[in-house]
């Protein structure tokens, strides 16, 4: 008889070993979603970050600082049009090769199941924040159809919480193949989603609101600066963001 | 998505949302549209013999099986060429009595299936997570097959080759060319260095000549990007194409194919001709998915010719007794012996080199090289110890490198070595094969680690003296106790030596 079941890395897709230990064999082992391998690929963001950006300052030179914030927020800043618009950026993770090819299989493949990897991190972290409303960065139809689910939506449902769809999108290329300086010129790709009774409803509770932005990936900000932008022009007092990836 | 289904044909949901298709809609549709997954059966056309079909299309789906995002027509076209019986719709997931399975790579690992709220059906949507890489075969993913004519083709007198076979060579390729025209199985069990690529050129020759359509499968990228120049330089008038992930010829045509075995997926009953190369290694031989794909992409009347220099054991015993049908080529084309390894006893390597001391044996082995001025490789069984090991080998020489798979500059570390600018290279198994660099000696520390299987090994010993410029060569298998995979190595090696002694193969005895 297998008193254990055999499990899987969700990644690699190599069998893992189970750890038995006095509190496995009471308590029902823990269960790992990634082998040992695949675990310490990932690299979680600790220590001294940006304040608003959340990028460890550990990674960058001290010339892109400027006291607590780092020179892009800096900039950012500097711009009456953006300032104060995100108020804090959290992510989970740095954006390393490993988790490009996590994220690239999750996204551009859709294989659905690799957004647990991030589920309990994501719950973790969230614990620590204060909102009101969870809202995920939102896709255009055509790009929902192709990909066939939202990924941050997804990770929003996996990890039992609710989403407040606030934002639309309007079809535009794809992000990636983009310079900085052509994301953050271009207009605003969002829009409040009204589409039905019900989401005006929904939006007309957002005054004064504390909104949590979930995307994917942070590089340059300008996305979520745009959505920020929309959730405040209608009402809302303070936007934050969480991104499962810090570029 | 989603499919309606209309008396004798399934109409897809989304044709009806594009406004001038449903103006000119012969369809009478009832009922709710549903995934390709819930259609019981799914009907199909007889094939209309006046309809203009696409050529480009026919190019492109013969003998595939493709995702509808992969095939570049639109929706309306292929749609088209269903209701004329050209073109099928298949259910992408189906069920049967062992439950689900996915029908482009045969998965039925329960764990190996992910599921999701699609917006393409918008329900729960079951998906193979096993043939991810190649796009998402889900319960509402259609998968579309060419029913209707195959291109027709005919090449003849299409090889432009200046060289010459060997006698074995010859005797090989005409062994191959009987395959072909009797359209049965062959394993050509040719040492490493005698020359296989050419062997097949008749072969192919005549497979074009009469119109059938070749696979040449690979496990290795590699070899892939080797390969097809190599055949495209000899056939010059023939469209080649070279399959491998991120490749661009893959809405080619072509009569001759040379792909990975990965690729293969993609295809059913597609070959006449089916050439496996390198059947015993990794990752063809570990994975069963791979040899389903190889089986449902040749036609069931077809030849399958398998190219090995290590077959595996049962494989071997099969040849030597007659039940398979075989043909052993014991000798390289130089006509030179192949080189026989030494086994060296070193004492507990793995212990003596976690105290980062190299065993004295190895470390003279090293010195005697660098004296001589004499390339190496060293194999290592795993890329820790290697790479703990990397320093110590530094005070022979600085410029003694180390490479293993995931190795960023793994390309540019061979070619040094190709170069002359590395004096010995220490490696994993990455490279056991395929690597001709003309006059190096190889050492193995661990030979008998399980890492260095029978195959590995002869792979290993078979880098020793290709060129005919420098036929010989040192092999040392350092070990600390003799494998049984190590003395089957030798034992093979040296039977293939006297085997092509026999058949007057290699000029002198060894």
């Amino acid at each position: 008889m297998q008193i254990f079941e055999r499990k899987f890395c969700l990644y690699c897709q190599n069998e893992i070993r189970p750890l038995i230990t006095w509190e496995s064999l009471f308590l029902g082992p823990e269960e790992p979603l990634l082998c040992e391998q695949c675990t310490a690929k990932l690299e979680r963001i600790e220590g001294k970050t940006c304040r608003i950006c959340g990028r460890p300052f550990s990674k960058i030179d001290d010339s892109f600082k400027k006291g607590d914030i780092c020179l892009d927020c800096y900039r950012w800043e500097e711009n009456a049009a953006w300032r104060g618009v995100l108020t804090r950026n959290i992510s989970l993770y740095m954006y390393n090769d490993f988790l490009k090819d996590v994220l690239a299989r999750y996204k551009y493949r859709g294989d659905y199941e690799l957004v647990r990897i991030f589920v309990p991190e994501f719950n973790r972290t969230i614990a620590r924040i204060e909102y009101d409303f969870l809202v995920p960065i939102p896709l255009s139809a055509e790009r929902l159809y192709e990909r066939g689910f939202n990924q941050t939506e997804a990770l929003i449902q996996e990890a039992g919480r609710d989403a407040h769809p606030l934002l639309k999108r309007i079809h535009s290329e794809k992000q990636a193949k983009k310079s900085r300086s052509e994301r953050i010129q271009r207009p605003n790709v969002f829009t409040l989603n009204d589409t039905d009774e019900e989401k005006k409803a929904a939006l007309s509770e957002i005054e004064g609101k504390t909104i949590l932005l979930i995307d994917d990936i942070y590089t340059t900000g300008t996305t979520l600066r745009q959505a920020a932008t929309v959730l405040r022009q209608a009402g809302a007092e303070k936007v934050l963001s969480l991104t499962i990836a810090r570029g | 998505m989603r499919f309606f289904e209309s008396e004798d044909v399934l109409v897809p949901e989304r044709l009806f949302r594009k406004g001038e298709f449903f103006a000119k809609s012969k369809y009478e549709i009832s009922g709710q549209a549903k995934r390709i997954f819930a259609v019981e059966k799914i009907p199909a056309q007889s094939l209309d013999q006046d309809f203009p079909y696409n050529r480009d299309l026919q190019r492109l789906l013969s003998g595939r099986v493709l995702l509808l995002e992969e095939v570049p027509f639109p929706l309306e076209s292929i749609h088209e060429h269903v209701e004329h019986g050209y073109i099928r719709y298949e259910k992408g997931i189906d069920v049967d009595r062992d439950g689900m399975y996915c029908r482009r790579c045969q998965n039925r690992e329960v764990h190996l299936f992910g599921r999701f709220h699609c917006a393409r059906c918008g329900e729960e949507c079951v998906y193979c997570r096993r043939c991810i890489m190649m796009g998402r075969v889900s319960q509402c993913s259609p998968l579309v097959r060419w029913t209707g004519p195959e291109p027709v083709f005919s090449y003849p007198d299409a090889l432009r080759w200046e060289g010459q076979l060997s006698i074995a060579q010859g005797e090989a390729a005409r062994r191959i060319v009987e395959a072909i025209e009797k359209k049965t199985d062959l394993l050509i069990w040719a040492v490493c260095g005698a020359g296989k690529t050419e062997m097949l050129f008749p072969g192919i020759a005549c497979a074009l000549q009469a119109g059938l359509r070749l696979a040449i499968a690979t496990p290795r990228t590699d070899v892939v990007l080797e390969l097809a120049p190599r055949l495209q330089q000899v056939f010059p008038d023939v469209p080649v194409a070279a399959l491998y992930a991120g490749s661009g010829d893959r809405y080619k045509f072509s009569p001759l194919t040379i792909t990975t075995t990965h690729q293969l997926l993609r295809f059913h009953d597609a070959f006449d001709v089916m050439i496996i190369d390198e059947v015993d290694a990794f990752p063809y031989a570990a994975d069963e998915m791979l040899q389903k794909a190889a089986e449902k992409a040749r036609k069931r009347n077809s030849a399958l010719i398998f190219l090995t220099a290590t077959p595996e054991e049962t494989w071997q015993r099969e040849c030597l007794t007659g039940k398979r049908n075989c043909y052993i080529l014991p000798a390289r084309f130089h006509q030179h012996p192949l080189p026989i390894p030494r086994f060296i006893w070193c004492g507990n390597w793995r212990k003596a080199l976690t105290k980062k001391r190299i065993p004295l044996p190895v470390r003279t082995w090293v010195q005697e090289r660098l004296a001589i001025e004499k390339q190496a490789l060293i194999f290592f069984p795993d890329v820790e110890l290697m790479e703990r090991t990397l320093p110590l080998f530094h005070e022979f020489h600085p410029d003694i490198a180390s490479v293993h798979a995931e190795d960023p500059e793994r390309k540019e570390k061979v070619q040094a070595m190709r170069e002359g600018r590395i004096p010995i290279l220490l490696t994993t198994t990455i490279l056991e094969r395929g690597v001709t660099i003309p006059n190096i000696d190889v050492a193995v520390v661990g030979a008998e680690d399980e890492t260095f299987t029978e195959s590995a090994l002869v792979q290993i010993a078979g880098r020793v003296g290709r060129s005919p410029a420098y036929p010989t060569g040192d092999i040392a298998f350092f070990h600390y106790g003799k494998s049984r995979a190590m003395v089957r190595a030798k034992e093979q090696l040296r039977r293939m030596n006297e085997e092509a002694l026999r058949r007057g193969l290699i000029d002198y005895d060894w």
